[in-house]
C-alpha cells in the first residue's frame, strides 16, 4: 500500500484472489481454487444455515428467532401466492434459497469488517455469479414452461388478440424481450451491488485524501464526504434489501408466465 | 474492472463454488427446512383456526343453554302465575260463596223482621183502631150523647184511617 501513497482503489475490493493457492485446485481441467468469493460464498451459506437452523424450534409460540424465519418464508410464500397463485407453492424453496442468499451475500458484503482489517467481498457484484443464478432462474422457466405446454409454450410470444397480420412482427419482439431477461436480470444485480461500493470507495478516498491535504480540505471536502457516506451507507443497506427482492420478484414472474402463458 | 479483467482466470471457480453454495443452500436449507418452517407455520394456523372454532362452539352452545334456560324459566313463571291465577281465582269464589251465604243469612233474617215489623205493625193498628174506636164512641157518648156501637164505630175508625 505504501507504494500506492494511500491511494484507494476503488476497483480493488472486487479483485479476486485464491486464498489457499491457486494451482493445486483443479477440476476436469477447470481451475476451481478456493479464492476470497468462494470464502464469503461459504460464509453466506453458513449464515443462511444458521439463521433458518435458529428458527426450526418448531414452536406453536414462536419466539423471536422463529418468528424472524418464519417472517420470510411467509413472505416469500405471499409473493409467489400473489404472482402465481396455488401453482406457487412449489417452488418456495427456491425462491427463499435465491432471495436469502442475495440478501445475506449483499449485507454481509456491505459489513464494515475493513475496521478490524478483514475484506469483506461482495461476490453479487461479479456477473459471473449473478449470471449463473439468472440462468439457473431462467433455466427453471423454460422447463417449467416446455415441461407444461410443450410447443405451445411459444404462445407466450404471441399476446392474446394479436390481428394475424401483426404476428410475424410482434413474434420477435416479444422474443428478444424473453430472451434478454436473464441479461437484465443478472446485470441489474451486478451494477448495482457494483456501482454502490465503487461510489462507497470513492467518497472513501475523498475523506482520506482530503484529511491528508490538510484542515481546510478535511473541512470542504473529508466532512462532508463522510456525512454522505453515511447516508450512501443506509441507501446500500435498502438496496441490498431490494435487489434481492427484485431477483426474486421477477423470477417469481418469470414462473408465473411459464406457469400460465398469458 | 476485475470482473473483466479477470474473468478468464475466475469464471470456472465462481462458478464451481457458487454451484455448490448455492446447492447446499438450495437443497439442505431451501428444500429441507424451509418446508418444516412453513408447516410449522400452518400447523399454527390450523391450531388457531381450531381453537377460534371450539371457541365459536363453545360460544353457541352457551347461547343454546341460555336459551333452554330462559325457556325453562318462562314455563315455570307461567306455572307460578297459572298457580297464583288459580289460587286467587279459587279464593274469590270462596268468598264470593261466603258472602253470598252472607247475603242469604242476612235476607232471611232481614224477611224475618220486615215480617215481624209487618205482624207489629198490624197488631199495632188493630190495637189503634179498637183504641180510636173506643175513644171515638167515648167522644161522641159525650159530645153527642148517643151511645154508638162498637162495630159501626170501628168502620168509622177505618174509613176515617184509609182516607187520611
Amino acid at each position: 500500500m505504501a507504494a500506492e501513497e494511500g491511494k484507494v482503489d476503488p476497483m480493488h475490493q472486487f479483485h479476486i484472489e485464491p486464498l489457499l493457492g491457486s494451482n493445486a485446485w483443479e477440476l476436469a481441467g477447470f481451475n476451481i481454487a478456493f479464492t476470497n468469493s468462494a470464502m464469503w460464498m461459504v460464509i453466506t451459506t453458513i449464515v443462511l444455515t444458521v439463521f433458518v437452523v435458529g428458527g426450526m424450534k418448531r414452536e406453536l409460540v414462536p419466539g423471536r428467532w422463529q418468528m424472524m424465519v418464519e417472517t420470510f418464508t411467509g413472505f416469500i410464500d405471499d409473493m409467489l401466492e400473489a404472482n402465481v397463485g396455488k401453482a406457487g407453492r412449489k417452488y418456495v424453496p427456491y425462491i427463499f434459497s435465491l432471495f436469502m442468499f442475495i440478501l445475506f451475500a449483499n449485507l454481509l458484503g456491505l459489513l464494515p469488517l475493513g475496521i478490524v482489517g478483514l475484506h469483506p467481498f461482495t461476490f453479487t457484484s461479479h456477473f459471473t455469479v449473478t449470471g449463473v443464478l439468472a440462468i439457473i432462474s431462467f433455466s427453471i422457466v423454460l422447463i417449467v414452461g416446455f415441461w407444461k405446454h410443450g410447443i405451445k409454450f411459444f404462445s407466450l410470444f404471441v399476446p392474446h388478440g394479436t390481428p394475424l397480420p401483426m404476428i410475424p412482427i410482434i413474434f420477435p419482439i416479444e422474443l428478444i424481450s424473453f430472451l434478454v431477461r436473464p441479461f437484465s436480470l443478472a446485470l441489474r444485480l451486478f451494477v448495482a451491488m457494483m456501482a454502490g461500493h465503487v461510489l462507497l470507495k470513492v467518497l472513501s478516498s475523498f475523506v482520506i485524501d482530503g484529511t491528508n491535504a490538510g484542515p481546510e480540505f478535511a473541512a470542504l471536502v473529508a466532512v462532508p464526504s463522510f456525512i454522505l457516506m453515511i447516508g450512501i451507507s443506509a441507501l446500500e443497506i435498502l438496496v441490498a434489501g431490494i435487489q434481492a427482492y427484485v431477483f426474486a420478484l421477477l423470477t417469481s414472474l418469470y414462473i408465473n408466465d411459464a406457469e400460465h402463458l398469458h | 474492472m476485475p470482473q473483466i479483467a479477470q474473468i478468464m482466470e475466475t469464471y470456472s471457480s465462481q462458478i464451481f463454488w457458487l454451484l455448490v453454495t448455492f446447492g447446499f443452500v438450495f437443497f439442505v436449507v431451501g428444500r429441507g427446512m424451509v418446508p418444516r418452517v412453513m408447516e410449522t407455520v400452518a400447523q399454527r394456523d390450523d391450531q388457531i383456526a381450531s381453537d377460534l372454532a371450539a371457541a365459536e362452539a363453545a360460544g353457541n352452545q352457551a347461547d343454546e343453554e341460555e336459551e333452554a334456560w330462559r325457556k325453562r324459566e318462562n314455563e315455570n313463571r307461567a306455572d307460578a302465575q297459572a298457580v297464583i291465577a288459580k289460587a286467587k281465582a279459587d279464593a274469590a269464589a270462596s268468598s264470593e260463596k261466603k258472602l253470598a251465604a252472607a247475603q242469604k243469612r242476612l235476607d232471611t233474617k232481614l224477611a224475618k223482621a220486615e215480617v215481624e215489623i209487618a205482624e207489629a205493625r198490624t197488631a199495632a193498628l188493630t190495637e189503634v183502631e179498637s183504641v180510636a174506636a173506643e175513644a171515638a164512641q167515648d167522644i161522641v157518648k159525650q159530645l153527642a150523647g148517643v151511645s154508638v156501637t162498637a162495630a159501626s164505630a170501628k168502620s168509622a175508625v177505618k174509613k176515617a184511617m184509609t182516607n187520611a
